[in-house]
């Protein structure tokens, strides 16, 4: 029988996947993919409390952070095409202009 | 006992699925001889008659040409992608079939069975998730390859396709907002009404409550299966084929075998969604039984997909090809804001019949 | 066996999810960093179907497998990234301390996710009719939230301004300097 439990533990195993990644990749589209795994993880864990607790306000919620995904991966995108016309990298640590 | 009635349960469930296995796929190859035979008749040719009578075992020929041809991948690509491909392309179209009604149900040993593979509440939704997913092998094609033209022509597709994906969902919301329901058996069932116009009983399809939002999704399911005026992708004539470039033998095969299901997979949408699926108008004033009407019910729905199917092929031999930048205008600046005026109007629409009646 | 089919889809499934998330972090290539994403995010579908959350099953499939990922492949395919502008990867201690604070988050929380609730999990079988479907959450959507639903097409209106505008080359300041001679320059014309 699966329950509550199982999905939380997936939940969190993706989540700390998706911080590893966020912290080992260099480059930044890994990095936005990790940030996506990170957003699903937290969804998994929005339906399996909806759907434990028996209401459908989890779910809603969960719509939410898809679109709010799909709005930051498409902004995220852009700025790395940006990137790499101007530094000719993807290289998170060689866009360090600001860095004095 | 479990064993038994898990039988019991599965039986009908596989039946159909080989049933529809079976049928698209014959369909499919049948289609490429149709193809031949239309393109010859409307350009004034004779077209493959040598092999079998009337060239009916010509699809039998190309298979096992295809199957023994050298399967050569270019020592440049990228091995696992490269055999990926061809299978991601296929399998999405295939999936498509899952929810699609072809027919009523039918009694078998006293239990009803639904002529349907699954009747799931998300139809329509699931055709369009999976019609999406299609996407990945034309990319994925183009960039194992390892070749500049296939992964032009990949890209060139798959722009193509999720552009036309977005005014494919988006034509069909003013149908749903009429039928109230994303289940495509009770879209079918709710088209079997009728109108009274006099004495004359006019059949509630699709068409006649939505008229626009049906051209545009003609015109979408086109671009969709990369078909004539709108195949881009291939283009074999002007722009160095495309994806499928350095494909050859069962593979290249099995890109042909996606094109021509998803054209099926269309064919069968637009006639659930706008001609009544497996409807046959004033049948049941005629009386009979439920197995007959069904059986019937399946003849029609293959006929009306049949249709369809005879003007994708009649558009490919009279249509000239757009230009890549027409394409692309006609998604953006014609179709898609013509499918959100149609979903406003079926909206006002909606609300002043909800208020009047 | 029938009630036995939804826990092994869900082993099957979430397995299959992690050992995607996986292969994004140890895979250099990102075409095959993309594909992974690809099967984590369709598994993690099939998860929602088996906590019967039908349409969000489904969004999750057009959304992330339709839209998002193909934005990414269609950037790595554009970029085509050498190796070198993939990026080394550089040893910091910063970083190591966080890896072993998330992991070490991992392990601390993990005997507490020991809720007793049990989830009516197993396929349709606990979940009342209707549960999940387009119409429930879309009642939702269109009732109770429909403030937050409104502002979401206001976050999507300005995502999709700032993708026009930084993904347009020619907006460098070309004569006009100021807002004055902007509209100095636009009322001349």
């Amino acid at each position: 029988m699966i329950t509550l439990q199982e999905y939380l533990s997936v939940g969190a195993l993706l989540f700390t996947v998706g911080l590893l990644i966020v912290l080992f990749r260099q480059n930044a589209i890994s990095i936005l993919m990790g940030i996506e795994l990170m957003l699903n993880a937290a969804n998994i864990n929005f339906v399996a409390f909806s759907n434990a607790l028996g209401g459908l306000t989890g779910q809603v919620l969960a719509i939410f952070v898809v679109v709010a995904a799909a709005a930051e991966a498409a902004v995220a995108i852009a700025i790395i095409v940006l990137l790499y016309q101007n530094l000719g990298t993807v290289d998170v640590e060689k866009a360090r202009n600001l860095n004095g | 006992m479990i064993v038994p009635s898990l039988l019991l349960e599965l039986a009908p469930v596989l039946v159909k699925i080989f049933g529809a296995f079976f049928v698209v796929l014959t369909l499919t190859a049948y289609l490429t001889l149709a193809e031949r035979k239309f393109s010859a008749f409307i350009q004034d040719r004779i077209g493959p008659n040598r092999v079998g009578p009337f060239g009916l075992l010509q699809p039998l020929a190309d298979g096992i040409k295809f199957i023994f041809k050298e399967d050569i991948i270019p020592t440049q690509a990228h091995k696992l992608y490269y055999i990926l491909a061809p299978a991601l392309l296929l399998v999405p179209a295939l999936m498509g079939y899952a929810v699609i009604p072809f027919g009523d149900y039918v009694e078998v040993a006293g239990r009803l069975i639904p002529l349907q593979i699954a009747d799931v509440d998300i139809g329509i939704l699931y055709v369009l998730a999976i019609a999406g997913l299609s996407v990945y092998g034309l990319f994925m094609a183009g960039w194992a390859s390892n070749n500049k033209y296939s992964l032009l022509g990949g890209l060139r597709s798959s722009a193509q396709m999720v552009s036309y994906e977005l005014t494919l969902g988006l034509s069909i919301v003013g149908a749903l907002l009429v039928y109230g329901t994303t289940n495509l058996r009770d879209i079918v069932v709710q088209q079997t009404a009728y109108w009274q116009v006099g004495s004359i009983l006019i059949p509630k399809w699709g068409v006649f409550l939505q008229p626009l939002g049906f051209l545009l999704f003609l015109v979408s399911a086109f671009a969709e299966s990369n078909r004539l005026p709108f195949d881009l992708p291939e283009a074999e004539n002007e722009l160095v084929g495309g994806y499928h470039t350095e494909y050859g033998s069962m593979k290249f095969a099995m890109f042909f075998m996606g094109e021509y299901t998803g054209m099926i997979t269309m064919s069968a949408l637009l006639t659930t969604f706008f001609f009544g699926g497996w409807h046959v108008p004033w049948l049941e004033a005629a009386g009979l039984s439920r197995n007959v009407a069904a059986i019937l019910g399946v003849g029609a729905f293959c006929a009306k997909t049949g249709c369809f199917l005879f003007l994708y092929i009649w558009v490919r031999w009279t249509l000239p090809r757009f230009r890549y930048d027409q394409l692309m205008k006609l998604s953006w600046k014609g179709v898609f804001p013509l499918a959100l005026a149609n979903v406003f109007l079926t909206g006002v629409c909606l609300y002043l019949y909800s208020r009047l009646m | 066996m029938s009630h036995l089919l939804p826990d092994i889809l869900f082993y099957v499934f979430s397995a299959l999810s992690v050992a995607g998330a996986v292969l994004v972090l140890v895979n250099r290539n990102p075409m095959t960093c993309a594909m992974s994403l690809v099967v984590s995010v369709l598994s993690l579908a099939i998860l929602y179907l088996l906590l019967s959350a039908h349409f969000l099953a489904v969004a999750q499939m057009i959304v992330y497998a339709g839209a998002i990922v193909v934005l990414f492949i269609f950037v790595i395919m554009l970029l085509n990234l050498t190796d070198e502008e993939l990026g080394r990867f550089r040893f910091s201690l910063f970083k190591t301390i966080g890896a072993f604070v998330a992991v070490a988050t991992l392990l601390a929380v993990a005997p507490d996710i020991r809720v007793s609730i049990p989830a009516p999990a197993a396929g349709d079988a606990g979940a009342p009719a209707g549960y999940g479907s387009t119409k429930a959450v879309g009642k939702l959507l269109f009732g109770e939230f429909l403030l937050p639903f409104e502002l979401t097409s206001i976050l999507i209106l300005s995502a999709m301004v700032a993708g026009v505008v930084l993904a347009k080359r020619e907006l460098q300041p070309k004569k006009t300097h100021s807002l004055v001679d902007w509209l100095l320059g636009f009322f001349r014309t």
